[in-house]
């Protein structure tokens, strides 16, 4: 089984959002970058099969070298090696590209990734690369599991419900809870990834489709009107006579 | 050219997330002067159709293949592109749901568009096509350009008013694009529908009413679903919630679960992680019940109560049911 999780290198969720050059740019500074959450899942996931019925884990990154400390900490958790395609992450149609072309020369059973990332919560690149390659891609998964060496058995989340899919690999398939516990790095894990392969290569095409011009931030809240629990009932005909939501 | 929009419907009726699409479907297309045609897949009442004239809609694409009763992404690609091409459309429109921003991004790829989800606004036209998206789980905007001549939006819910533009019924023409079994490949085995709370889809709900720790254990459940019921809402929890299994993990918002825009988000005795507001900050407004004053959630509420919840909640469900619909 060999199995190809696409992780990103987002801020930390707890990060504060600021831009920098006039709002055209993300500000790194200060930022702590964490594996995309969602992305975690799929890693978990992929470990958890590859100990279960052999195989390897290979995680691939679209982005700058600043992404390898994230890179080495998911061959810590487990995967076996990594391919860092060397480019700015623009939009979701040059990373799906990327990922495709690796994807293309190495026939993998199953391509993973979050169901969406954290910093720009696009939730395309895995419908685009199950596009670009003809293989169906099952978003968003909350369940995987192997039905015997060709056909896989997800659950995907629908508005109301859920629905079983049954699908022949290779396919594409994006992750969310439950589909696995992350795990934590351990000691040996550190150790041994530091001698893993990360292979960096320069990535293909190029045209961008969806061009970042500018960043904002929301307007700040006007401040909390308190009412008295003593009175809690009142509330309720505030937001109805002052909201007006109600 | 025309503007292409894709509703979605739930039960037979169009869902409320698909009605603003049309809306934005037509501000576009009255935009670059000319006309919105919808299309429709599926289960969905034909008179329910004909009323997205109210939308501004004029023509609907209606399939009514049963096969497509379940979302199955090949095949919803196929009608939708077979009918983008057959309307000219240069600008698709579809809700940020599940199956708009799937079938968004596959048509992506096959018509050479440019996409953008999460949008909030109309585009700026004068010089691009600009829109601008919810980014950073709500704690920024980012202003896009689409470049492709292809344009492929999916508008954020509840980002914009439903409008009335008080035209007439739309025409409703049957469609087909000559599927085959292939593509319905990746259909789903089985369908297992939730009890969803009183009908009301937490994605879709205009309220919202979601509980936390601070309600000690399930069994105190009834005080956030007697809240809801009588405000008409859907339910919701915090991840700690939904880890614990008090509640299942489709209920679970926040970062890492579900994001919800409603206009009215209640939270009882959730404590406000940023990882949750992430979840709920789009919301229009924010009522945070906690007995910790110090619980960072009230600083991004716009109403607050401190006390008890099981003190406070039967007091505001009393209340919610004096109301007078």
């Amino acid at each position: 089984m060999k199995i190809l999780v696409c992780i990103s290198n987002v801020p930390d969720t707890t990060s504060k959002i600021n831009f920098t050059g006039d709002n055209k740019s993300f500000d790194k500074n200060g930022v702590q970058f964490v594996i995309n959450p969602w992305d975690e899942y799929a890693l978990t996931r992929a470990i958890e099969l590859k100990e279960a019925k052999g195989g390897t884990v290979t995680v691939l990154n679209v982005g700058e070298a600043d992404a390898e400390p994230n890179i080495r900490k998911a061959l810590a958790i487990g995967a076996d090696d990594a391919i860092r395609v060397n480019a700015d992450p623009k939009d979701a149609f040059f990373v799906a590209q990327q990922i495709a072309a690796i994807a293309k020369q190495n026939n993998y059973d199953m391509i993973l990734m979050g169901k969406e990332s954290i910093d720009y919560n696009g939730s395309q690149v895995h419908n685009m690369v199950g596009e670009m390659l003809g293989i169906p891609s099952i978003v968003p998964a909350s369940k995987l599991d192997l039905v015997d060496d060709s056909t896989a058995r997800l659950e995907r989340e629908i508005e109301g419900g859920k629905e079983v899919v049954e699908v022949k690999l290779p396919f594409v398939a994006s992750a969310q809870q439950p589909m696995s516990e992350p795990r934590i790095p351990n000691m040996r894990g550190i150790m041994t990834a530091r001698t893993k392969p990360l292979q960096v290569v320069e990535p293909v095409g190029g045209e961008v489709k969806a061009d970042y011009v500018s960043f904002s931030k929301p307007e700040k809240k006007g401040g909390v009107k308190m009412i008295d629990a003593e009175n809690a009932g009142e509330l309720i005909t505030l937001l109805r006579n002052e909201a007006k939501v109600l | 050219m025309s503007v292409l929009v894709f509703v979605e419907g739930f039960n037979g009726e169009i869902k409320k997330s698909s009605l603003e699409a049309a809306t934005y479907g037509y501000q576009v297309a009255q935009q670059l002067g000319t006309t919105a045609t919808a299309v429709a897949i599926g289960e969905v009442h034909e008179d329910a159709l004909a009323k997205l004239g109210e939308q501004g809609i004029s023509k609907v694409l209606y399939d009514a293949d049963s096969r497509l009763n379940n979302f199955v992404a090949d095949a919803y690609v196929k009608v939708i592109a077979k009918a983008a091409q057959q309307e000219n459309a240069k600008v698709l429109v579809f809700s940020n749901s599940n199956i708009g921003a799937a079938v968004g991004a596959k048509l992506a790829v096959r018509l050479n568009g440019s996409l953008a989800t999460n949008v909030t606004t109309l585009p700026k036209t004068d010089g691009g096509f600009i829109v601008t998206r919810s980014v950073f789980s709500g704690k920024a905007f980012a202003e896009v350009n689409l470049t492709s001549d292809v344009k492929i939006i999916a508008v954020k819910k509840n980002a914009l008013e439903i409008a009335n533009a008080g035209s007439g019924a739309a025409t409703v023409e049957k469609f087909s694009a000559d599927l085959t079994d292939a593509d319905f490949a990746a259909a789903p085995k089985e369908t297992i529908m939730q009890d969803t709370s009183g009908g009301v889809l937490l994605t879709e709900a205009e309220i919202v009413v979601s509980g936390g720790r601070g309600l000690k254990g399930p069994e105190n459940w009834h005080l956030v679903e007697d809240l809801a019921k009588a405000l008409g809402a859907a339910t919701a929890c915090s991840k700690p919630v939904a880890d614990l299994d008090w509640r299942p993990h489709h209920e679970h918002v926040g970062q890492t679960g579900i994001a919800v825009s409603p206009n009215l988000y209640i939270a009882i005795g959730i404590s406000g992680a940023i990882q949750h507001l992430a979840g709920v900050n789009s919301s229009k407004v924010i009522v945070v019940i906690n007995k910790d004053p110090e619980a960072p959630f009230f600083k991004a509420a716009d109403y607050g109560i401190v006390g008890d919840a099981f003190d406070v909640v039967p007091k505001l469900i009393e209340a919610a049911r004096a109301l007078d619909k």
